[in-house]
């Protein structure tokens, strides 16, 4: 334990692991953001990665960096600038530098600041910090890559192999400057490596050299300690938005009893969806790799076609291949959940970075009128609340729904409470009963939602045809009957159009009398609130409403949007969704705040745009 | 998926009227489906039929069974998920040769790479029919349409090569007029467990009238064509004297009789054989210098995707009985908070 009087407490810190992108600092930020929440601490984190899975060594473009912000209080985002930086090599230096503070505390490997790392990195000088103008740091200067040599020099392995538990050594000292027992890191690598005892030796052994090093020799920073939050009791586990909606997935079939179809092809930063639900075949659940994207949706369409609860995942531009197929479940009216991962674009864009740029081509994205459900997850965790929900409106509703999720959420994670099924309303597949046989057509509807019935094959006497052409409203064979089309087309939007019944009104949080409104959608969340909670802290007046369905909108939406004075859109893209706004509801003028940058928004960013709009 | 009752082939006709062109095709087409679903005995309610978008992707519609007529090109894709989903199901796909080899070729070579069990009807009349008159992959190279007014300078897909190129194990072939023929590979292809692609050569009578009439013409189809049955001599001709041979690499057609050539010199087909060399040579008779196969060329039985799929999803249930989420997610690495 280090020098006690030197210990500070503190309620927040944000931590930012940098390194080549084979340095391992996902595996060492995501042990960091575990261990901190075993120990009740909140955590919100986020990797930032390069599209490259290994670039040149100790070149900018190959910088791979994971964030981790951990508190004593409710942590909402993964933080704006880090208060810790860990940077194995120059170039993550200074490919951070814009994503620290000022004072922040940097630890590097010195060993890598030698002329050639230098030189990779582009510096002109020898002294790096001096040249980026880092003047106000506080530097922890460790000869990493020559203590983790010694510690293993006795081992088998070789000098590749060796260097690679560096990022063991950073845990170590953090683990030291946290004040975070090293035993307990110690019990998560024995879980992780557990197959592989030679590597997990060695990672353990330079993982205490590295906690030894700091408290050895009392490097020059104050130790810090952050207190338990106060977390609702319960059992928790670290999840990713992606394993949030696989596993959200998973429960709707559960709770419907509809056995679950995933029809997917790889595409970051969506993949991870297909990867989980590849392994769950032990819950019976399928899912085919298609041969492309427009596969990955079709099987799915024919999985729903045989009564699975179907669903397939996807990024933006397999969204725009899947529209075709999208456009024949809204015309055959059959279940299917679409999960759009968004990621920059347009085009192949920018596939590892986020945005919300989708909106509209979830929206509209379709030849003909081709309404469907589109709606967002706001937290890594609640995805599995949305996807659940986007199962349940998909099945009950017989209508394909779009769950717009993005690279954030996706790869950020959050402290999860394992969720009870029992609290989650029940899904009730439409299927035909016997009593309708004699008369039954496949566009026959219930009358309390406009929704058609579900008849599977393997039902005898319900042998029906469906498919991409017009269907007459009462025969349901072929029809390119006038009226009859304006009546179809009136019969399919109505049907969405009556799911703003079934979804929850819009909420207001923050200031009930504010005198600006905060507005945005899906995985903003994390960022808006915090700004509002801050403003408000400030003696400003801020209310926040964040939506998670968009199409239809909640039936309060006009109704919140016309309370306040001043109304600000603000989301990752050049304004979609306020665009959609003023189309939706007469007589309203919000706002923007728009940014396209591929990173989430700052807190301070959007603090400092509302203070703007608040004096203006 | 059960073959237990008699049906007859009104049985499987839906209320719908047929709205092909008289003299179309795919009317023969759609009699031989009926009467072996018939023959097959698996009820209209256990049997799905899937189509893409063309003339011949209509037949869902005519037919009294779970049906969908989906989008251009992606029948094999829907149909994957169908069988996929729910492999009791007798699954049927129609297509033709713009939607299966030209907008769906992806799908098509996929669908017959994984060995979905699923029976694909390819209804191959060498033409773009609802769209009026364009060439298509399988046009001859020259052909003169609408979209080739000079005449196509581009190969054409033989369908049974595609097959066999994306591993296929069973591919037969047969004539629109040939109800015998067509019936016999249909049920082949349906009891067949694995994907199974049916070439049936049909005439469009508007825009490609006579496009196998080199062919099917009842003058000359007994010398130009083969139906080759497996274990029988590869035996044709309006006599039946004719034969094939191997000649080095090649196969020859030969007349039992001259040359010193007896019966037992002729190939015995082997649709079983695994390896594809031979098949393949079959396949590729065009019906000039060799005569045009028709029946069964190759089936072969392996490994099917729908049921190996399935296997794994019974073996993993059987390692943890009635699991659920709740359970599983116990296993991750957690933490209490009390």
């Amino acid at each position: 334990m280090s020098d006690t009087a030197k210990m500070t407490s503190l309620e927040k810190v944000v931590i930012r692991f940098s390194g080549d992108s084979g340095d391992g600092m996902q595996l060492t930020g995501s042990l960091f953001s575990n261990l901190s929440a075993i120990y009740g601490n909140e955590i919100a984190t986020f990797p930032d990665f390069p599209s490259e899975i290994r670039a040149p060594q100790g070149s900018l473009s190959g910088v791979s960096g994971y964030q981790v912000h951990v508190g004593s209080t409710k942590i909402y985002t993964p933080g704006d600038l880090a208060d810790v930086l860990i940077a194995m090599n120059p170039a993550a230096l200074k490919v951070n530098k814009k994503h620290i503070k000022p004072n922040a505390i940097v630890i590097i490997d010195e060993d890598t600041f030698d002329k050639t790392g230098l030189g990779k990195a582009h510096f002109k000088t020898e002294n790096p910090f001096l040249e980026l103008g880092m003047t106000g740091i506080q530097l922890i200067s460790a000869p990493i890559s020559t203590m983790v040599k010694a510690s293993l020099s006795e081992s088998e392995m070789d000098g590749k192999s060796i260097l690679r538990s560096k990022n063991m050594f950073a845990l170590g000292l953090l683990c030291w400057l946290f004040n975070i027992p090293v035993d307990t890191a110690m019990h998560l690598l024995d879980n992780k490596f557990k197959k592989k005892p030679a590597i997990l030796n060695a990672n353990l052994k330079v993982l205490v050299d590295g906690y030894n090093f700091g408290n050895n020799t009392h490097a020059s920073v104050s130790t810090y300690h952050i207190d338990a939050t106060d977390m609702p009791k319960g059992t928790y586990t670290d999840v990713k938005g992606n394993q949030a909606t696989a596993y959200g997935l998973i429960a709707a079939s559960e709770k419907s009893g509809l056995p679950l179809f995933l029809g997917s092809y790889p595409i970051t930063p969506a993949t991870e969806i297909l990867q989980e639900l590849a392994a769950r075949k032990d819950m019976g659940v399928k899912t085919i790799q298609a041969e492309d994207e427009i596969a990955g949706v079709c099987t799915a369409i024919g999985a729903s076609f045989t009564g699975h609860l179907a669903a397939t995942s996807t990024s933006g531009p397999g969204l725009a291949l899947k529209s075709e197929a999208i456009g024949l479940a809204v015309m055959a009216e059959l279940p299917l959940v679409v999960v759009d991962v968004q990621r920059g674009g347009p085009s192949t864009g920018l596939p590892t970075k986020t945005e919300q740029s989708d909106l509209y081509q979830a929206l509209y994205g379709r030849n003909g009128e081709s309404p469907c459900v589109v709606m967002a997850a706001s937290t890594p965790a609640n995805c599995f609340d949305y996807a659940y929900m986007a199962s349940k409106l998909a099945v009950e509703h017989m209508t394909p729904v779009i769950l717009l999720t993005d690279g954030f959420l996706a790869n950020g994670s959050s402290a999860w409470r394992l969720p009870d099924l029992d609290n989650f309303p029940a899904i009730v597949p439409p299927f035909v009963h016997a009593d309708m046989q004699a008369t039954w057509k496949p566009y026959f509807r219930n009358p309390e939602n406009g929704s058609r019935y579900w008849a599977i094959p393997g039902m005898e006497g319900f042998e029906h045809r469906i498919g991409g052409l017009e269907k007459d409203h009462c025969t349901s064979a072929i029809s390119t009957d006038a009226k009859n089309h304006q009546r179809m087309t009136d019969l399919r939007q109505a049907k969405i159009n009556r799911i703003a019944d079934v979804i929850p009104t819009l909420e207001v949080q923050g200031t009930p009398d504010a005198d600006l409104l905060l507005v945005g959608w899906g995985g903003t969340f994390g960022h808006l609130y915090s700004a509002v909670e801050e403003l408000n802290a400030e003696g400003y007046k801020i209310a926040l409403a964040h939506f998670n369905y968009i199409s239809p909108l909640p039936r309060n939406t006009e109704e919140v949007l016309k309370r306040f004075p001043k109304v600000l859109v603000c989301e990752l893209n050049m304004g979609q969704f306020a665009g959609y706004l003023r189309s939706k509801i007469a007589g309203i003028a919000p706002l923007q705040f728009n940014k396209v940058e591929g990173q989430p928004f700052m807190v301070e960013e959007i603090k400092d745009y509302v203070k703007s709009m608040i004096n203006a | 998926m059960m073959e237990n009752k008699t049906y007859t082939p009104a049985e499987f006709k839906s209320d719908q009227d047929v709205r092909w062109c008289p003299g179309c095709g795919d009317y023969a087409i759609l009699n031989s489906i009926q009467k072996t679903m018939a023959e097959l005995g698996v009820a209209p309610h256990q049997t799905a039929v899937i189509s893409g978008i063309g003339c011949s992707s209509r037949l869902p519609y005519y037919i009294n069974s779970y049906g969908m007529h989906t989008i251009h090109g992606r029948a094999a894709a829907i149909a994957t998920g169908v069988k996929t989903a729910n492999p009791e199901l007798m699954v049927w796909m129609v297509t033709g040769d713009g939607d299966c080899l030209a907008i769906g070729g992806n799908h098509f070579i996929h669908a017959v790479r994984r060995n979905v069990n699923i029976n694909i009807i390819l209804v191959n009349n060498e033409i773009y029919g609802l769209t009026k008159g364009q060439y298509s992959p399988t046009s001859k190279m020259g052909f003169v349409s609408k979209t080739s007014p000079f005449g196509t300078v581009e190969e054409p897909f033989r369908p049974a090569q595609l097959t066999f190129g994306a591993r296929g194990d069973f591919f037969a072939r047969t004539l629109d007029i040939d109800l015998k023929t067509s019936q016999e590979v249909m049920l082949a292809a349906a009891r067949h467990p694995g994907c199974s692609v049916v070439e049936a050569l049909t005439n469009c009578v508007i825009f490609n009238d006579g496009t196998h009439k080199s062919l099917s013409d009842k003058d000359f189809r007994a010398d130009r064509t083969i139906v080759l049955r497996h274990g029988q001599p590869m035996i044709y001709g309006k006599n039946q004297d004719k034969g094939l041979i191997i000649d080095g690499f090649d196969l020859k057609a030969v007349t039992i009789g001259e040359n010193g050539i007896t019966e037992k010199d002729i190939l015995v087909h082997d649709a079983h054989c695994e390896d594809r060399t031979l098949h393949f040579k079959l396949g590729n008779m065009t019906g000039l210098d060799l005569p045009k196969a028709m029946g069964v060329i190759r089936a072969v039985e392996a490994s099917v995707y729908d049921q190996a799929l399935e296997q794994q999803v019974t073996d993993a249930k059987a390692k943890y009985p009635n699991r659920k989420l709740g359970d599983f997610l116990k296993t991750l690495e957690t933490w209490e908070i009390s």
